[in-house]
């Protein structure tokens, strides 16, 4: 049976970005040892050679054609921001560069 | 101490392995999965859409041009092409990364297995790749003290990222490697392949082991050498990084560090989240992208002969191998070489015979001329086949190569036709003895005291008669027919 | 009530267009009798999140206006829909139910929207839902809690509650509302709607808002068997915006359902009845529209999926591992809320994502959330999201086994309760099972239907779930279509209070017969 701990609850807020406080961590260790514990019924469902589904229906990738439509303008892709200095949205100082 | 005056020392004893994630963008007018441009250089947030912005309920539908250009690299580089390849969602947290993911693909990439035809100099070398597969760009950060403004014009951009095997043993081989992949998207009409644009970024993985040692040493992936310029900097300087590190006792991290021009010199990247975990999962909102035969057909109808057997012929034509690297280097100087080789036959000359004299004149007297205006090999006002003529003029005789250049001249001034100069000019050079012989007697009789000088033994009183002769003929004299009529005529009675 | 009487309000769909079309009413007085009845209603039921009151007597207006000229109507011609509150709307605010998106005005239109508005339907407005979609009571709304129209005390079910509460109390014709676990069923049957989840990719999921993108589905749900048929004629179809849909022409799905029943093979698959599992009265709800097939000519037979078990922890892995990556886009940088930083003058990035997040999201959806994470990390991927993946292919070769074999419909109850109280439900596990009929259908992708068949002892609806092969919506509808006549609730309807005392023709509480008899 799959045990969950709180070490691994604050490593799972971490890798989502939910800042959990010590009750909700230690909530969010219960429930979710609890729905684990539901899942275990998985683990004895023998799936050797059986292909993993996506999709139910099979379907392939249909492509779009290479074409330009119209952008929003920048006043109407800014238009819902929370926070913006001329055409840019703005965040706290993001330190360090991309994956 | 420069890296460059220590290195070849420390090579010595070290074995460099370097291998290559380059990332290039696909030359689609559209992004790669929704409908705005990708134009360089717009005004910020000009170009999103509600897919760019990853709103919700926004979904993507990859671009049928950017599938088909990754197709033609995959062939070009003889890579397996996946039937059904499947899209990925890779996971983190940036501000410029819309959906909280970059849709790239992972366990199942559109191509693997391929091979690089690299240029190591004027050596051929096949550099084995791991993986083509496609993926999007994300937006761009720029920082402002204690805030960053974000532009996602670039999001969603479309791009291949290709990755090597880990058997570059130099920055050098790194660089040409560069090299070669910039030439071939370029020539396959994939990608600019502008670095200061973007269009082609590099990280690289550098490790050293000891010579002889099979084991790899560990690894540090070094990222942002966005500039030619940088590549081979870049990659010299970690490797002695980290020897030094080895030789004092200490142990290479693996950890991934950030190249900074200016300092020249790589820094840690320190992250929040030192471990991260992508959470790489089939992306649910698309289905295996799926290359059938008809999207084949349509690739291989436009998949033009590749620059590597084109550098192999042009060498087995004679030409040497820094002039055939040249050639090769824009699929336009290849295609009009190409173009006049072809056109030899029709001019009366023999093709493989006369290619190093087409390829010495394009490279020296047509790229001179072009250079001089500022134009481009496409720009050309001279054409191929005018080109095969002037050789065809000189090669059968009838104009000496000194007239040529004069023809050339007014050829790529006025557009007009070689042989139509020739004839107006009356340019035709003297080759038959008849017409020389009484010039040359009539020198003989002029000049006694300059035969005496060349019988006795002033071998360069030779190109004084030359001379003569060629200014009585205003430069038209064939000069091998008229250099053996005055030696048997200048040989003492 | 601009001279539209409670009657006509409580009219199918289709008659409603079909009358604006003949100019026997107009639509701007049908907007109007709506929109008075949501102001009578809907402050105690809580169905709506939005009424876009202004916007849909424009429409409404401008389609008169082009009847008067002469302009020939579309079918949906003047029928004012709600849309549950997960389908994005250009110009109306669109929240999913969420805090996360309070206020967010999309610049876009669904698929589904452009189309209904193309067959000249009339969105009166966006209902309330369980965050994201992620719940089966609507107690997960970030707004508010909606009540279910038969019991006020209860439930109307979810995560589509909204929309079948508003069909439910006829604060609209018809309405939309989304499916990845049986959010569109489970709430039908439990506000005694018909509600119809179509095969995965057979309609569009452009502008639905994603939860788990490879089992959301968008579907009417409706006031009759017809309705929904002509609603999935409007919303069906392949979408170029849509990479999932499905390439295949729209039938005109009304032509099936006076068909009957006689020859049809319908199913009844033993793990949907389970011992002990199953609220009694809903049992013989059930027994009693098996009988009335059989009696309708139908060939009723015992069947088995065997792995049906397995449908609530592999839906419990996948959807969540989806939701874990669908919902990574809400950070506070392009649209939606950003928390507050006030007080914090060195606040990071991270604080900034992190607080956002915290604050923006619900307790179930940071659940879902965390689970999901925890099923994509690496280590646990093979052990959790692609074991799930290879037991989703289990359930569906149950079903396609059974298809193969001559079954054309299976039939099962919807829910193995009834509308349950506000409240009551104390923990994940127990909500979850709220869902354990309806999950399998959307693993499959196979179309589901859920149809009205009475009534149990204290007057809430009981629902009848009909499953079909891949794109045979047309089968389920022809099914529903004899139960809806046969065992349906007929002329019954929920009494609404506090009016119900001036609006007579909804008092008449109704014993609850029929369906049962
Ligand atoms: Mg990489
Ligand atoms: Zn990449």
């Amino acid at each position: 049976m799959a045990e969950i701990g709180l070490q691994e609850v604050t490593e799972l807020a971490m890798l989502a970005r939910l800042r959990l406080s010590t009750d909700e961590t230690e909530t969010m260790r219960r429930e979710l040892q609890q729905i684990l514990t539901a899942m275990d019924a998985l683990a004895a469902v023998p799936t050797e050679g059986v292909a993993a589904m996506t999709h139910a229906v099979p379907m392939d990738l249909r492509l779009r054609p290479d074409a330009v439509m119209p952008s929003l303008t920048p006043a109407e892709a800014l238009a819902a921001a929370p926070a913006t200095a001329g055409d840019h949205f703005v965040v706290p100082a993001a330190i360090g560069p991309h994956e | 101490m420069s890296t460059d005056a220590v290195l070849p020392q420390l090579l010595e004893e070290w074995e460099p392995v370097i291998g290559l994630e380059i990332h290039v963008q696909l030359g689609s007018v559209s992004k790669a999965f929704s409908s705005s441009a990708t134009t360089f250089g717009e005004p910020p947030n000009s170009l999103t859409d509600p897919l760019v912005l990853g709103m919700p309920g926004t979904l993507p539908v990859y671009n049928q041009r950017a599938a088909e250009l990754a197709v033609a690299l995959g062939v070009a580089t003889s890579s397996k092409i996946r039937a059904r390849s499947r899209f990925a969602r890779k996971h983190y947290f940036y501000p410029d990364l819309p959906k909280g993911y970059q849709i790239t693909q992972s366990d199942e990439p559109l191509c693997e297995e391929g091979t690089l035809d690299v240029l190591m100099g004027t050596q051929r070398m096949a550099i084995r790749l791991q993986r083509i597969h496609l993926e999007e760009d994300a937006g761009k950060s720029s920082h402002h003290g204690t805030v960053s403004h974000v532009d996602l014009n670039r999001a969603g951009v479309p791009l291949v990222e290709v990755v090597t095997a880990p058997e570059l043993h130099s920055a050098e081989e790194a660089a040409e490697f560069m090299r070669s992949l910039h030439r071939l998207v370029r020539w396959l009409g994939i990608s600019d392949g502008d670095m200061e644009k973007g269009q082609m970024r590099c990280d690289a993985n550098v490790s050293v082991r000891r010579r002889g040692e099979d084991r790899l040493g560990t690894r540090t992936e070094l990222k942002n050498i966005n500039s030619f310029r940088f590549v081979q900097n870049a990659i010299d300087n970690e490797i002695v990084r980290q020897i030094r590190l080895l030789e004092t006792g200490e142990r290479v991290l693996r950890e991934t560090r950030l190249w900074d021009a200016t300092a020249n010199a790589s820094f840690p990247m320190r992250s929040k989240e030192e471990a991260n975990d992508y959470r790489y999962f089939p992306d649910p909102d698309l289905p295996p992208l799926l290359i059938d035969g008809p999207m084949m057909a349509r690739v291989m109808q436009t998949l033009p002969t590749l620059p590597g057997p084109r550098f192999e012929r042009y060498r087995e034509w004679g030409i040497t191998g820094d002039d055939a690297r040249t050639l090769i280097g824009e699929r336009a100087l290849s295609d009009y070489f190409e173009a006049a080789i072809a056109a030899l036959p029709s001019v009366g000359c023999n093709a493989v015979a006369h290619a190093k004299a087409v390829g010495n004149w394009l490279l020296t007297t047509l790229l001179g001329a072009l250079n001089r205006d500022g134009k481009s090999i496409a720009e050309s006002p001279f054409p191929a086949t005018a080109l095969a003529a002037i050789v065809g003029l000189i090669e059968g005789g009838t104009i000496s190569g000194k007239i040529a250049k004069d023809v050339f001249d007014e050829a790529y001034q006025t557009g007009a036709e070689p042989a139509a100069i020739v004839a107006a000019k009356g340019l035709v050079q003297i080759s038959n003895p008849a017409e020389l012989l009484p010039i040359i007697s009539r020198l003989l009789v002029e000049n006694p005291k300059q035969i005496e000088a060349y019988r006795n033994g002033n071998e360069k009183m030779l190109g004084y008669f030359v001379g003569k002769v060629m200014k009585a003929t205003d430069g038209k004299a064939n000069p091998q027919v008229l250099n053996d009529l005055l030696r048997k005529a200048l040989v003492p009675a | 009530m601009s001279g539209i009487d409670a009657a006509t309000l409580h009219s199918p769909a289709a008659v409603l267009a079909r009358r604006v079309r003949g100019g026997e009413i107009t639509a701007i007085d049908l907007v109007e009798g709506y929109l008075a009845r949501i102001a009578a209603y809907d402050a105690d039921l809580g169905a709506y999140l939005h009424v876009a009151a202004d916007a849909a007597r424009r429409s409404a207006e401008e389609l008169d206006q082009r009847r008067k000229a002469g302009f020939s109507l579309g079918p949906l011609a003047g029928v004012p829909l709600a849309l549950k509150d997960l389908v994005v709307t250009k110009g109306l605010v669109t929240t999913a139910g969420s805090k996360m998106l309070d206020g967010w005005v999309p610049p876009y239109d669904a698929t589904v929207v452009e189309k209904l508005r193309a067959a000249d339907a009339i969105v009166l407005g966006k209902t309330n839902c369980d965050e994201f979609g992620m719940g089966s009571s609507n107690e997960n709304s970030a707004y508010h809690v909606t009540r279910n129209p038969w019991d006020r005390t209860r439930v109307p079910g979810g995560s589509s509650g909204g929309s079948a509460a508003a069909v439910a109390a006829d604060l609209c014709a018809a309405s939309l509302g989304t499916d990845t676990g049986g959010s569109i069923r489970q709430p039908a049957a439990m506000c005694g709607a018909v509600g119809l989840k179509p095969t995965y990719g057979r309609v569009s999921r452009w502008g639905l808002i994603a939860y788990a993108s490879s089992l959301d589905a968008i579907g009417p749900m409706t006031k009759t068997v017809e309705d929904a048929a002509l609603m999935l004629e409007t919303i069906a179809g392949a979408d170029p915006r849509d990479a999932t849909t499905i390439d295949a022409p729209v039938p005109r799905y009304r032509d099936a359902l006076s068909l009957g029943v006689t020859g049809l093979t319908i199913g009844l698959p033993r793990e949907y009845f389970p011992p002990g599992g199953l609220d009694p009265e809903i049992r013989a709800a059930l027994d009693a529209v098996v009988a009335m097939l059989r009696d309708a000519g139908a060939d009723v037979v015992n069947m088995s999926l065997p792995h049906t078990a397995l449908a609530l922890p592999a839906y419990y892995v996948l959807a969540p591992a989806e939701a874990s990556s669908n919902l990574a886009r809400y950070d506070g940088v392009r649209y939606g809320r950003r928390a507050s930083l006030q007080g914090q003058n060195k606040a990071s990035l991270a604080d900034m994502l992190e607080q956002t997040r915290a604050e923006g999201f619900g307790p179930e959806v940071k659940r879902r959330i965390m689970l999901g994470t925890f099923a994509l990390r690496s280590g646990y991927y093979d052990a959790y999201y692609k074991k799930a993946q290879q037991v989703r292919t289990l359930i569906k070769q149950d079903f396609d086994q059974a298809f193969a074999n001559g079954i054309d419909v299976v039939l099962t109850p919807t829910t193995p309760t009834t509308a349950f109280e506000i409240g009551a439900t104390n923990s994940p596990m127990q909500m979850y099972l709220a869902d354990v009929f309806t999950l399998a259908c959307n693993l499959a992708g196979l179309p589901g239907l859920s149809v009205p068949c009475g009534l149990n002892s204290v007057g809430l609806p009981i629902g009848v779930q009909l499953m079909g092969c891949t794109l045979d919506e047309a089968t389920l509808l022809r099914v529903g279509a004899v139960i809806e006549r046969r065992s349906g609730l007929g002329d019954r309807k929920p009494a609404m209070t506090p009016e119900s005392d001036t609006q007579p023709e909804f008092a008449a509480a109704v014993p609850p017969t029929g369906g049962l008899a």
